[in-house]
C-alpha cells in the first residue's frame, strides 16, 4: 500500500443520478439529523458505484449531505482502500495473492493479469480503458483459491477456483464487451468438495422434519406447552438429556408425538414418557 | 475530605486528587514529569502517542496515563487504594521503547530544524530515550504541505499526534486540518493544501512538539538560546494578550503567548504573532519637520522647538487625537500638558464611539473574559468578535460547545465558529428584541448568567449613545446585572482605549471631539492638530491644520504630518495598558526605541519644559506614582473589576435618550490582517491579508 492521493485531474462537478439519491436518501434516514456523518461511507460507496470512482466534487458534495467538514471525508476517503481515488477500468481485477491463493496459483493469475492488462495499479488502466488490476489481500474465498474479485458498477462479485487460462479467456471476454459468469468456474456449488466422493444424504426423514421432536419446552422458560402451569421444576437441561439417551433413531414418529402434545390435559411432562419408553 | 476526591498511591506516596483527573495530571499533583506528546491541557485527549505510559499495579499491561482517570483505577483487594507507578523499571522500557518507535521515522535534521533547542522530542528522547536506534531500514519521508503564509511544514518530522488537527478542530473552530490516509502513510494535511483561514492558525506552531510546523516568517532566524525574552502585554487588540516578545540585538524577531488563563489563556491571534516584522518597516526613527510640502529629517532641538510654538498659541485652537496603541504612560502625559495649556479637545476615541464619561462599568467588558465560561446566554451586538478580538472568540466558541449557552447575534452575519440566533441587523432589532416574548429573549431572560456584548460597531456611530442605551436598558431589563454578576459587556477593539477612558482623555467643557476636530480643521477654526499615533481617521479632513504626529510608524498619520515626533512602539517601552474588561497590564521593554526615538511620555516631558509648564516628573516612576494617585485604578496591576460595583451600576442610564437610525451594524474591522499602522507596515500580514481577500472573493464568485 503506498500513499493514497485524490487524482490530479478532477471533474468540475458531481451530482447524485436519480437512482443514487434514492439510496443515498435511504441511508441518510437510518441517522438523526445530528449523526448525519454516519452515512458518509455509505455516501461514498454508492458516489463509487455510480461513476467507479470518487472525485474531490463528490467528496464535497458528500460532506455537505452529512454535514461534515471537507477534509473529514477526505480522510475516510483515504483511509478506506477501496475508495478508488482516480478513474480506473471499468472492471478492476483484484487479485487474491494471500497464502491459501498464492499457494494454489495466484502468481499465475497475475502473471496473466500482467501480460494482458499492463503493470498493477489502479492507475494503470489498459488501453481501451476497460481493466485494471491490483493484488489485494485475503478476500475469504479461501476454499475456493485462487480467486478474483471484480469490481465495477455493477457490484463487486468472486470468480473463483481460476486457472490462468480461464482468466486469460475472463478478461478477453470483459474487454470485448461480454459477460461473465461469477462464482467458481469448476462448476461446482460454493466450496463443495471437489475430490472426495460426493455422499449425498438420501433418507428423507434427515430433512422432511418428521425425526424433529415437537417443541415441548420453551427456550427461556419454565413454560412446557402441553402443561398451562409452571409447575414442573425440571430444568430444560434434563429433557436434552433424556433425549441424548434416547437418540434421534429410537424417537417416536412424529404425528404420534403431536397428537399426544394436542391433548390439553396431558398432565404428565413429556420427556419421562420417553424415558420410559 | 469531599466526596470528588480520591486518594491514591504514586510511587509509594499517597496523594489525594479529584476523581475526574486522569493519571497524568494526579501524577503532576505528586510532582511526577510524566512525558507527553499528544496530550495538551487544553485539547481533547486522543491517547495516541503512547508515551505518557505508566504501571498500574494490577493491570497487565502499561497504560497510558492521559487517557486513564482516577475515577477508573481498582483499589487492593481488602479496600487498599489504587496503586501507580511512574518510575518502575516497566514504565522506563516502555517510555524507552515508544520513543524508539516514535524515532524510527522521525529525520535526524535537528541542526537544521527551527525547533532545535525547544523540540519536546529532542528533550524527551534526551531524558527518556534509549542511547541508540536498531533500526537500520529506510526512514519514510512524507510531501511536504502548503499551509499558507505563516506556517512553515516539513511533515517528514511529524509524528502524528494530531494537536494541530484537535486545535484547529475544537479551538479555531475551522476544521480545515485532518490526518488523511492510515497507519505508515497517514499525513497530516490542510483540504487539497489550502491555506488555513483561522485568525488563530498560528498556534499550531506552538502545539506542535517536533519541528513539522514551524513559523514561516521565523524559519532560519535564530536559536532558542541566543534570544531575549521579555514578557510582555500584546496591543493588536483590546484583549490585552499576554505575550514573550524574543528579540535579539535590537531587532524583534518573534512573539509567543504567554498562559493567562484569564485573558489569552495559552493562545495569540496570528496579527498577534506575526506583526513582528512590522516592527522594523516604516519606522520613524528621527524627528521631521515639512519644508517646502516635504518633510525633511530635523534634530529634536528644532523638531521640540516648533512644536513648542504651535502649542504656545491658543488653546481653544488645539485639538488632540488619541489613537489606538498608546501605553497608559504616555496618554498621562499628553494628558496633564494639554490640561496645563488649557487645551479642552481632547479625544481618544478616533472611531467615534459614543462611550466614556459615565462610570467605569459603562465602557468595560463587566463579565470578564473568564465570565464567559459561567455565561448562559450570549447576545452579541454590532461586533464580529472573530476579527475583533479572535482569542475572544474562541472562548465564546468553548462555552457554546458545552451546550449550556446560547448566542444571538444582531448585526453583520458572519462565520463566527458557533451557530447563533440571527436577530437582526441594527437598532430597531436591538430595541425590538425586550418586546419579543419568544425565541431567544426567552433565552437571555431564563440565563442565570446572561452577557450582553456590545461591539463598536453599535456604538462609533451617530446614534451610538442611543445604541448603548438600547442596550443598557435590555440588560436592565433582563437581569443581566446583579449581585456577583454584570453582564453589560461592551468589546474594544483598541488596546488603549480603555486606559484612556479611565484617564478621561476625552473633550472637556467646549471641546471638541474627534469629529468636532475634523470639521474644525476642515474650516479652520482648529489651527493645531496632535495625533498620538492616530491613523484611522479621515486625514484628508483635517485641511490646513498644522499636524503634530507623535507615534513610530510612517503611516496615514505622518503622511499628513507637518511635524513628526518619533516615540515608541510597544516593545520598546515599558508601559501599563489596560484591556477592554478593565484589568491593567504592564508591558515591558524588549528592545530600544529606533534610532532617535523616543518613549512618549519623555516626549511630552520635554515639551512641557518649552512651554514653562514642566510636568513634575522625571523619570517614569515618579509618573506612574503621579497616575496612580489621580486614578487609583491603575495601582491594580492584573485586576479585573468584574462585578465588583455590579450593584451600583444602573445599565439604564448609559448613553443618551433619543431615536436610533434604521443604518445596520456594521463591524469596524474590515481587514482584520491590517487594522494598526504596525501591522500595516508588516510583509507576512500583508500577505495575509491579500490570501484571505482572495477567498473572499472566491467565495463570493461561488455564491
Amino acid at each position: 500500500m503506498s500513499v493514497r492521493r485524490i487524482a490530479k485531474e478532477q471533474p468540475d462537478s458531481f451530482a447524485f443520478s436519480k437512482e443514487s439519491q434514492a439510496k443515498v436518501d435511504f441511508w441518510l434516514a437510518k441517522y438523526p439529523e445530528d449523526r448525519k456523518a454516519s452515512a458518509v461511507i455509505p455516501l461514498l460507496w454508492i458516489a463509487q458505484k455510480q461513476e467507479n470512482w470518487v472525485s474531490e466534487p463528490a467528496m464535497r458534495v458528500i460532506a455537505e449531505a452529512c454535514g461534515m467538514p471537507y477534509i473529514r471525508v477526505l480522510e475516510v476517503a483515504t483511509f478506506y482502500t477501496m475508495f478508488n481515488l482516480g478513474p480506473t477500468g471499468t472492471h478492476l481485477i483484484q487479485v487474491c495473492g494471500t497464502t491459501p491463493c498464492w499457494l494454489r496459483g495466484a502468481d499465475t493469475l497475475k502473471a496473466v493479469c500482467e501480460k494482458k492488462i499492463g503493470p498493477k495499479g489502479r492507475d494503470h488502466v489498459s488501453a481501451d480503458g476497460k481493466l485494471a488490476w491490483e493484488e489485494v489481500e485475503c478476500l475469504g474465498a479461501c476454499a475456493n483459491a485462487p480467486m478474483v474479485q471484480i469490481s465495477n458498477t455493477e457490484g463487486d462479485l468472486y470468480y473463483e477456483d481460476l486457472t490462468a487460462e480461464a482468466l486469460e479467456q475472463m478478461l478477453d471476454d470483459l474487454a470485448a464487451g461480454k459477460a461473465v459468469k461469477a462464482g467458481p468456474i469448476s462448476g461446482r456449488a460454493c466450496s463443495e468438495p471437489t475430490q472426495a466422493k460426493v455422499k449425498v444424504l438420501e433418507d428423507a426423514t434427515l430433512y422432511d422434519g418428521s425425526r424433529a421432536a415437537a417443541i415441548d419446552l420453551l427456550p427461556n422458560t419454565d413454560e412446557r406447552k402441553s402443561d398451562p402451569e409452571p409447575s414442573t421444576k425440571r430444568p430444560s437441561s434434563a429433557r436434552a438429556k433424556s433425549k441424548a439417551k434416547t437418540g434421534p433413531a429410537t424417537a417416536k414418529p412424529a404425528p404420534k408425538d403431536k397428537a399426544e402434545a394436542e391433548k390439553p390435559k396431558a398432565a404428565r411432562p413429556k420427556a419421562p414418557k420417553n424415558k420410559d419408553d | 475530605m469531599s466526596e470528588n476526591m480520591r486518594t491514591i498511591v504514586i510511587d509509594g506516596e499517597e496523594v489525594t486528587v479529584p476523581q475526574e483527573y486522569n493519571l497524568l495530571q494526579a501524577s503532576e499533583a505528586a510532582g511526577r514529569e510524566i512525558p507527553r506528546f499528544c496530550y495538551h491541557e487544553r485539547l481533547s485527549v486522543a491517547g495516541n502517542c503512547r508515551m505518557c505510559l505508566v504501571e498500574l499495579v494490577g493491570a497487565p499491561k502499561p497504560v497510558a496515563s492521559c487517557a486513564f482517570l482516577v475515577k477508573d483505577m481498582r483499589g487492593g483487594p481488602n479496600g487498599e487504594p489504587p496503586q501507580m507507578r511512574t518510575l518502575s523499571p516497566l514504565v522506563k522500557k516502555a517510555r524507552e521503547g515508544v520513543m524508539e518507535f516514535l524515532l524510527i521515522n522521525h529525520p535526524l535534521d535537528c541542526p537544521i530544524c527551527d525547533q532545535g533547542g525547544e523540540c519536546d522530542l529532542q528533550d524527551q528522547s534526551m531524558a527518556y530515550g534509549r542511547s541508540g536506534s536498531r533500526f537500520a531500514e529506510n526512514k519514510r519521508a512524507v510531501e511536504d504541505k502548503n499551509m499558507g503564509p505563516l506556517i512553515k511544514t516539513i511533515m517528514t518530522r511529524c509524528i502524528q499526534c494530531t494537536r494541530c488537527v484537535r486545535f484547529s478542530t475544537e479551538i479555531a473552530g475551522v476544521p480545515e486540518l485532518g490526518a488523511t490516509g492510515r497507519g505508515e502513510d497517514m499525513e497530516i494535511t490542510t483540504y487539497l493544501e489550502q491555506s488555513m483561514t483561522s485568525e488563530l492558525s498560528g498556534n499550531v506552531i506552538d502545539l506542535c512538539p517536533v519541528g513539522a510546523l514551524t513559523s514561516k516568517p521565523y524559519a532560519f532566524n535564530a536559536r532558542p538560546w541566543e534570544l531575549n525574552k521579555t514578557e510582555t502585554i500584546d496591543v493588536m487588540d483590546a484583549l490585552g494578550a499576554n505575550i514573550r516578545v524574543d528579540a535579539r540585538m535590537g531587532g524583534v524577531l518573534r512573539i509567543m503567548p504567554r498562559i493567562h488563563d484569564d485573558v489569552n489563556e495559552e493562545w495569540i491571534s496570528d496579527k498577534t504573532r506575526f506583526v513582528w516584522d512590522g516592527l522594523s518597516r516604516q519606522r520613524l526613527d528621527r524627528p521631521y519637520a515639512r519644508r517646502d510640502g516635504k518633510l525633511a529629517p530635523v534634530a529634536w532641538e528644532e523638531a521640540l522647538g516648533i512644536a513648542a510654538e504651535k502649542l504656545s498659541g491658543d488653546a481653544s485652537k488645539i485639538g488632540v487625537i488619541a489613537g489606538d496603541l498608546n501605553d497608559v504612560e504616555g496618554l498621562k502625559a499628553a494628558k496633564d500638558l494639554f490640561d496645563a495649556l488649557g487645551v479642552t479637545s481632547l479625544d481618544c476615541r478616533q472611531d467615534g464611539a459614543k462611550i466614556g464619561g459615565q462610570g467605569r462599568e459603562g465602557y468595560l467588558f463587566n463579565s470578564t473574559i473568564a465570565g464567559i465560561d459561567k455565561a448562559d446566554a450570549i447576545l452579541i451586538v454590532g461586533s464580529n468578535p472573530r476579527l475583533e478580538s479572535p482569542v475572544l472568540n474562541a472562548r465564546i466558541r468553548q462555552r457554546w460547545l458545552t451546550g449550556k449557552c446560547e448566542v444571538g447575534l444582531i448585526g453583520e452575519a458572519a462565520d463566527l465558529t458557533y451557530e447563533y440566533d440571527h436577530i437582526g441587523t441594527g437598532p430597531a432589532d436591538l430595541a425590538g428584541l425586550s418586546k419579543k416574548r419568544t425565541g431567544f429573549i426567552k433565552a437571555l431572560k431564563d440565563a442565570e448568567r446572561p452577557m450582553i456584548i456590545v461591539g463598536q460597531g453599535a456604538l462609533a456611530r451617530e446614534d451610538g449613545a442611543q445604541v448603548l442605551r438600547a442596550a443598557g436598558d435590555l440588560a436592565a431589563k433582563i437581569g443581566a446585572v446583579k449581585e456577583g454578576w454584570n453582564g453589560f459587556n461592551v468589546l474594544h477593539t483598541a488596546a488603549s482605549r480603555v486606559g484612556a477612558l479611565d484617564l478621561g482623555f476625552l473633550p472637556g467643557e467646549g471641546g471638541r471631539d474627534v469629529a468636532g476636530m475634523l470639521d474644525g480643521a476642515s474650516s479652520g477654526d482648529v489651527e493645531t492638530v496632535v495625533l498620538l499615533g492616530a491613523d484611522e481617521i479621515d486625514t484628508s479632513r483635517l485641511g490646513q491644520a498644522f499636524v503634530i504626529y507623535v507615534g513610530h510608524h510612517g503611516d496615514a498619520g505622518a503622511m499628513r504630518a507637518d511635524l513628526i515626533l518619533p516615540s515608541a512602539a510597544y516593545t520598546e517601552k515599558n508601559g501599563l495598558y489596560v484591556n477592554t474588561e478593565g484589568r491593567v497590564q504592564m508591558g515591558a521593554r524588549a528592545v530600544f526605541p529606533k534610532g532617535e526615538a523616543k518613549e512618549d511620555w519623555a516626549i511630552f516631558r520635554a515639551l512641557s519644559a518649552r512651554l514653562n509648564k514642566t510636568l513634575p516628573y522625571d523619570d517614569l516612576n515618579t509618573l506612574r506614582m503621579k497616575l496612580i494617585e489621580d486614578h487609583p485604578t491603575f495601582g491594580e496591576i492584573d485586576h479585573a473589576p468584574g462585578a465588583a460595583s455590579a450593584a451600583d451600576f444602573d445599565p439604564a442610564q448609559l448613553g443618551a435618550d433619543g431615536d436610533v437610525s434604521d443604518a445596520p451594524f456594521e463591524s469596524p474591522i474590515t481587514d482584520f490582517y491590517l487594522t494598526n499602522a504596525i501591522a500595516r507596515a508588516s510583509k507576512t500580514l500583508a500577505e495575509c491579508s491579500a490570501m484571505a481577500a482572495g477567498a473572499r472573493a472566491e467565495l463570493q464568485a461561488a455564491e
